[in-house]
């Protein structure tokens, strides 16, 4: 079973050279982290495969990936959720509308979509990981594909794309359930880890594909409970995270065992890098 | 429908599966159902743990509290599971709160019942035991990936 | 191998072969002694060369030493190979000028230089090939790279004293040149002369010879540059041991062995400057106080260094211990299944270079030892 890989637009000659992009609106999703809305200053076009990533350069600053949310509303440009942590994406997140930026890629393939859509789909997202994932459960949804999204956070006030997730949960056949590690009287969800919610997978869930993201820790335990639930290896898929310059397979800096992350991934079947993920410090 | 089913019950819920009737007959006659409306509490931190609560319908928030804090919920409890293990293990006296979220019916087992009929009864004291360990085993697991505080922002 | 019967050369004609190179318009580049080392800088003609002299390598070592005789390619490698002239240790990539709301790029024009690599060795010839497979085999190719490479004149050298951190026989990349250049030449002493047997590898390299009007090789020369090979191979300082490489390391991630290597590797980097096949980069945005512009610029990295491995607030590889076994796991394993070869052509240059002298065969015949051990 493949993984969607996109090559990049031929007719961009150099793969290090960004292409000016415009901020067009920015909307803060929960405490330090944003939505940007990004679109073409040179009267192109953006695309996207669910799963892949920009680097984006904030001019004089520097440049860091970046996980595509979705697509604005009318299709002319990209979402971008990021979390303010460092020079880059601060200086990202402080960004007004209007202001230019560079913007390459997107790179990496993506989530296996139309694999996942042929029969009931697990999407599991811990904390930030839903944002590379809300593409493909957009996708999935519009497709009416059985759903079950399990969803941790840190707190109630930290649920990333709450509407998003109670839209999901409206749709037939999607079951949104979410959890956070600590909450204040008023929370009535679920409080614990994400794994706990995996008791609850119906018996066709073993026969389809899980999608997973999060910090890594996460992934490895979801990951396991999951095949303590009965999935294959072969049928989860997880998008693993690395320090990249490049993104093009050329600077070294994204290597995850053998796999340069950039272009290999980030989506990565399990039974690829199940013995990589247990080696601390690869 | 109540009392000759309630043993039928116990059988049939996930934390007893399995357990030979003449042991489940044992634990029926510590048994009763009773019932929480939201808000309530199944009991309090610092009390005797008088009860282990077999959990039928509903989600109960295990919380603590602080002078001057809100109290924070570090585990919500599902139909299927089970609390008040603190009434099996000296000194019998609870940890934290436990609230009702929702409407919540359980099985409440008087706790000295029990921990008399398993004295007496070794097999039905293993049979016990060897449920319990496992939930104690995931809750540690699950409790050590929340210490670890993944999804935050990094420290600075 | 190039032609098999090849031509022979006098000390005045490889003199003026290198003269003929620099008339067609190319900037030499060939070994010359600076600093107390033998290093690649731009020369002009065989005067340039660090004729008479040797090096002595061992683990953490390297001098220059007098020669006996006036050999002129007496000596094996330096601490600088040939990246340093196609894969740049710092290169512009673009500047971009904000003004009246828009930006516009001014990416770094591809090179135009003609080099013409003199006295290339075996195991450097290696390094370019698998340099090759890096930079233009993959999805997406370097231009710079791409752009010197289709320009470059290769001369190479077959070495006739291996150093003792060489081992390029066990990683069959050499001592004699095989492939990928368009002259190579072995010094060779016939009947007291001090002459070179010339292979042509490349129309470029058969032009040159035809214009020089250099003579077929005689059978003693040809003889004599046997021996040189023979000689070389008997030499040869090291070996990396026989076995599957690959396999032992993967099957090792979390051996022991690694935190004991640790104790000693400094971190310092140097096996990464040094190695010819490293190629990781990093890239830096500034500013152009003159000008104005943003400007990125591309540089070399290293997997030892203490950020490489950043990720949104923590390092994955932050001990000593587990940026050795990605450098060197990297190398000798993960590279096959990224390039389709080994990462290590034998060059014995981070042995030499290590300020503790971590010998990589050493330790990867450590490791086989240890799983025969286990195993029984």
């Amino acid at each position: 079973m493949s993984t969607a890989r996109l090559r990049a637009d031929p007719a961009v000659a150099d793969p290090l050279l960004p292409r000016p992009v415009r901020l067009r609106r920015r909307r803060r999703e929960i405490a330090g982290v944003w939505s940007l809305e990004l679109v073409p200053a040179d009267g192109g076009t953006l695309d996207f495969a669910p799963g892949q990533f920009s680097m984006l350069t904030v001019f004089g600053i520097g440049e860091v990936p970046i996980s595509v949310s979705g697509r604005t509303a009318d299709g002319a440009g990209l979402v971008h959720t990021v979390r303010a942590v460092g020079a880059v994406s601060g200086a990202l997140c402080a960004l007004r509308p209007g202001d230019l930026l560079g913007l390459r890629g997107p790179y990496g393939n993506g989530w296996p979509v139309a694999e996942a859509a042929a029969g009931h789909a697990v999407v599991m997202a811990g904390g930030l990981g839903l944002a590379p994932l809300r593409p493909a459960v957009e996708a999935l949804v519009a497709e009416g594909v059985p759903l079950l999204l399990l969803y941790g956070a840190r707190s109630p006030a930290e649920i990333l794309f709450a509407s998003d997730l109670a839209r999901w949960a409206t749709r037939p056949g999607v079951r949104v359930e979410v959890t956070v590690d600590h909450a204040g009287p008023e929370w009535r969800g679920h409080v614990g880890v994400v794994t706990k919610l995996v008791p609850h997978l119906p018996p066709e869930a073993a026969d389809g594909l899980a999608l997973l993201c999060g910090p890594e820790i996460m992934m490895r335990f979801a990951a396991a409970a999951l095949g303590g639930a009965g999935l294959a290896e072969e049928r989860i898929f997880l998008s693993m995270e690395r320090n990249m310059k490049c993104a093009v397979g050329l600077c070294g800096h994204c290597q995850f065992g053998p796999h340069f992350v950039c272009r290999d991934g980030p989506v990565f079947r399990l039974d690829a890098v199940a013995s990589l993920l247990r080696i601390e410090e690869l | 429908m109540e009392t000759h089913d309630l043993e039928e019950i116990l059988r049939r819920h996930p934390f007893f599966e399995g357990l030979a009737p003449e042991l489940a007959r044992l634990v029926r006659g510590c048994a009763r159902m009773q019932r929480f409306d939201p808000g309530r509490r199944l009991f309090r931190e610092g009390q005797p743990a008088e009860h282990l609560y077999v959990l039928r319908r509903g989600r109960v928030a295990l919380e603590l509290a602080a002078p001057g804090h809100r109290a924070l919920v570090f585990q919500t409890v599902d139909a299927g599971d089970i609390i008040g293990i603190a009434s099996l293990v000296p000194p019998y006296r609870s940890l934290y709160d436990a609230r009702a979220v929702e409407r919540t019916v359980v099985i409440a087992i008087e706790a000295r019942c029990i921990r008399e009929k398993c004295e007496s009864d070794p097999r039905l004291g293993y049979e016990l035991m060897k449920r319990l360990v496992p939930v104690l085993f995931q809750r540690l697991s699950a409790t050590r990936l929340q210490l670890l505080d993944v999804y935050g922002p990094p420290a600075r | 191998m190039g032609e098999p019967d090849g031509h022979g050369a006098s000390v005045a004609e490889l003199d003026a072969l290198l003269k003929a190179l620099a008339a067609r318009g190319r900037r030499l580049i060939g070994p010359t002694i600076r600093d107390g080392a033998i290093l690649y800088e731009e020369i002009e003609g065989v005067a340039d060369l660090p004729r008479g002299w040797t090096d002595e390598h061992a683990p953490g070592s390297y001098r220059l030493w007098r020669r006996a005789d006036d050999a002129l390619f007496g000596h094996v490698v330096g601490p600088r190979s040939w990246k340093h002239f196609l894969h740049p240790p710092e290169r512009e990539l673009w500047r971009a000028r904000l003004a009246d709301g828009a930006v516009t790029f001014d990416p770094a024009p591809p090179p135009v230089e003609r080099l013409a690599l003199v006295g290339v060795r075996a195991c450097e010839l290696a390094a370019i090939r698998i340099h090759d497979r890096v930079f233009l085999d993959g999805p997406f190719a370097d231009p710079h790279y791409r752009a010197l490479r289709e320009r470059l004149f290769v001369l190479a050298v077959d070495c006739g004293e291996p150093a003792a951190t060489c081992f390029c026989a066990s990683m069959d990349t050499g001592p004699a040149v095989r492939e990928g250049f368009d002259l190579a030449l072995t010094e060779i002493v016939v009947g007291g002369e001090r002459r070179f047997l010339l292979r042509s590898g490349s129309p470029a390299g058969r032009a040159l010879v035809a214009e020089l009007g250099l003579a077929p090789a005689r059978p003693e020369e040809r003889a004599a540059a046997d021996g040189v090979r023979a000689g070389a191979v008997r030499a040869m300082g090291r070996a990396m041991p026989d076995v599957d490489i690959r396999g032992l390391l993967l099957a090792g991630l979390d051996h022991p062995r690694w935190e004991r290597i640790a104790e000693r590797c400094l971190a310092c980097g140097n096996c990464t400057l040094v190695c010819p096949t490293c190629f990781c980069t990093t890239v830096e945005d500034g500013d152009d106080l003159l000008t104005g512009e943003t400007v990125r610029s591309q540089r070399w990295d290293s997997c030892f260094s203490a950020d490489f491995s950043y990720i949104h607030g923590h390092v994955v590889r932050a001990s000593t211990a587990a940026r050795y076994r990605q450098w060197l796991v990297h190398k000798l394993a993960t590279w096959h299944d990224q390039f389709g070869s080994s990462g290590c052509v034998g060059c014995g240059r981070c042995i030499t270079w290590c300020p503790v002298g971590i010998d990589i065969t050493e330790e990867v015949a450590a490791f086989a030892a240890e799983r025969a051990a286990v195993a029984g």
